[in-house]
């Protein structure tokens, strides 16, 4: 507990430190010094920033960026397993990837895909991480533990354990789910006959059920957690000034907790939304690893144009730009949101 | 005050539902955990029964020992579990030290491309790594990083870099600079300095980055999946779960036991530095 508030206010007084008085001048406060040292210092100063930046900006420009503007220009391209081997040069093809894919309705199908599961599982994540933030800020202490201890082991899962777990979990031959589900009143669960030896994963909508409940699984610790570190932020005089004016709960939640947590929830809101829009591993160990073409979304269907044979770089990059592009329109909310909030100090 | 013992009956009652709703969030969300460990050690009789049981009443080693002599694949799992280690703490190294230098920067010195930078951290670490394998595929096909860890270190390096850099930077930022002036004008220079009076005030900010890349690195999956095609002694741990999930003999326990043999160090190395890196990444993905 003492390692955590350390940390907590060790990043809350970042604000602090980076005050704006101090830090428009372009200059750390510093105690005067002898002209001549001060002068020497101004020197020194020019350098080092870009000298201790190079590592990073090589790694992150030969390993992130450049790869980016790579699939853009092989977006333009026909590079497939004639051009990789060596027998045919590489040609501009115009935009002739882009039409074949928007004229491929498993292209529209797998965005479909994308688009549904983002819209069923980012509400959902949120909806369950913020009830079990308000959960954790209400339990005593013991009990507090107990949950964000069994949260955190969720969140600690590997996504590939992750899968492989739920996809026993809802295997037909000896599942946990389907002998539960038959066990259910049959008006309410349609029997033990209804879903004795049922499969999760041969058909788009149990399968991304069991996507979904996987994904929201993994990802609601997170949200829990962001939830709890604002909600000890709010001073307990403004719940307390609620009741004291005859606020339940639910008023007071709407009306003193949500706005002053808005903001969280809006970056909250974004990286799940840029994070289930791109979700592959879980996607694609539980649609049987490139095994059931009408189970792709639009990260498994790049990554199958790609790497199945014949490979079909140039498509694949075509639609590896599209998602690009989709994220990074999300991903400029984000970036705003954050330095609304003063992340760029 | 008629009402106390009513009020205080509410309190009591409001609270055991509290609890009682806890708990049974902590078991729903244990359950899978808990399944896997279960399942891994069960006989195959038990884990196909028609009625499931929580427990194994015959507990038996003998998927564990399936999973680590390697009769299935030819190889004992000490080779990937020696793969994943090499891969991991290599990048974690890497990526601690060339974070920390950009979270110095840019902490400490105000200068052009500063704000930049900081955004160019925030859009990069956005984008989707099935779309960049595709290109990074192609780039190592031709230098000939296919098949091999370095490769895999390489991107895990990089790739673990925009967050690590955002909340190293937190960290440094909170170092009082007037303890490095004083040391300055005690003679020492800026490496001493920063060796001196910085390193140990920002350990606490490194062990959360060095979780975060940790984590990373060892559950990637992927950039595995794509490089490591052909050479299966390169295998990291996600790939030799990967195996025994995908041979499609649905031998359950073997593959449970993988998954435990690869999840719970993961988590040991979670718990343990889960409060530095919780803070950490609130700090940079929400607060900050």
């Amino acid at each position: 507990m003492d390692t955590m508030r350390r940390a907590e206010t060790a990043a809350g007084a970042e604000a602090e430190a980076g005050a704006p008085s101090l830090q428009r001048s372009g200059q750390w406060f510093l105690p005067p010094l002898p002209a001549r040292l001060r002068a020497r210092r101004s020197l020194r100063r020019r350098w080092p920033p870009y000298l201790l930046l190079l590592p990073s900006v090589v790694a992150i420009g030969l390993l992130l960026l450049w790869p980016t503007i790579q699939i853009g220009v092989y977006s333009f391209q026909n590079y497939g397993i004639q051009q990789i081997v060596g027998n045919e040069p590489t040609q501009w093809t115009g935009l002739s990837n882009f039409t074949s894919v928007l004229s491929d309705s498993e292209f529209w199908l797998s965005l479909r895909i994308t688009v549904v599961f983002s819209a069923v599982v980012v509400p959902l994540t949120l909806l369950t991480g913020t009830l079990v933030g308000l959960l954790l800020h209400r339990l005593g202490r013991r009990m507090a533990a107990l949950v964000s201890t069994a949260a955190l082991l969720a969140w600690a899962t590997p996504a590939v354990s992750a899968s492989v777990i739920f996809v026993w979990l809802f295997d037909p031959d000896g599942g946990v789910a389907d002998w539960l589900l038959g066990r259910l009143p049959s008006w309410l669960g349609g029997g033990a006959a209804r879903w004795s030896g049922f499969s999760w994963t041969n058909a788009p909508l149990p399968a991304y059920t069991l996507l979904t409940l996987l994904v929201v699984w993994q990802a609601f610790p997170f949200i829990a957690v962001s939830v709890l570190a604002g909600l000890k932020m709010i001073p307990e005089e403004l719940h307390d000034a609620a009741r004291v004016d005859g606020a339940g709960w639910w008023r007071s939640f709407w009306k003193v907790t949500y706005p002053l947590l808005k903001p969280i929830f809006l970056v909250l809101l974004l990286l799940s939304i840029i994070w289930d829009f791109g979700v592959f591993t879980q996607a694609y160990l539980v649609t049987g690893e490139l095994g059931n073409r009408n189970e792709y979304n639009l990260g498994i269907y790049a990554y199958d144009r790609a790497f199945t044979t014949p490979p079909a770089y140039g498509l694949a990059s075509a639609l590896a730009l599209i998602l690009t592009v989709v994220l990074l329109i999300i991903t400029v909310g984000y970036v705003r949101a954050s330095v609304r909030q003063g992340a760029i100090q | 005050m008629s009402n106390g013992p009513a009020r205080h009956t509410l309190r009591r009652y409001r609270k055991a539902v509290l609890n009682v709703t806890g708990v049974l969030v902590a078991l729903v969300t244990l359950f899978p955990i808990f399944w896997m460990v279960s399942t891994a050690f069960k006989p195959p009789a038990e884990i196909y029964s028609l009625t499931p049981h929580p427990l194994p009443a015959h507990p038996t080693l003998s998927n564990f020992r399936e999973v680590l002599d390697g009769s299935v694949i030819g190889m004992p799992y000490w080779v990937f579990l020696r793969n994943s280690l090499f891969v991991t703490l290599t990048s974690v190294v890497a990526s601690s030290v060339i974070a920390l230098l950009a979270a110095v920067a840019v902490a400490r010195f105000r200068f052009r491309f500063r704000a930049t930078y900081l955004i160019m951290l925030l859009i990069v670490q956005m984008l989707p790594q099935q779309a960049l394998v595709i290109a990074l595929f192609l780039d190592f096909r031709r230098v000939n990083l296919l098949d091999s860890l370095l490769g895999l270190i390489l991107v895990y390096t990089a790739f673990a870099l925009p967050v690590t850099i955002w909340m190293l930077r937190n960290f440094v930022a909170v170092v009082p600079r007037e303890l490095e002036e004083a040391a300055a004008i005690d003679g020492a220079g800026p490496v001493r300095a920063f060796l001196r009076v910085l390193l140990p005030l920002v350990a606490p900010g490194l062990v959360a980055t060095s979780v975060f890349a940790f984590i990373f690195a060892w559950n990637e999956f992927v950039f595995a999946l794509t490089f490591l095609g052909t050479d299966q002694g390169k295998y990291t741990l996600p790939i030799y779960v990967k195996y025994f999930f995908g041979r499609g003999s649905n031998d359950w326990g073997a593959i449970m036991a993988t998954s435990v043999l690869f999840t719970v160090p993961v988590m040991i190395f979670f718990l343990l530095g889960q409060r530095r890196l919780r803070s950490g990444l609130i700090a940079g993905a929400v607060k900050a």
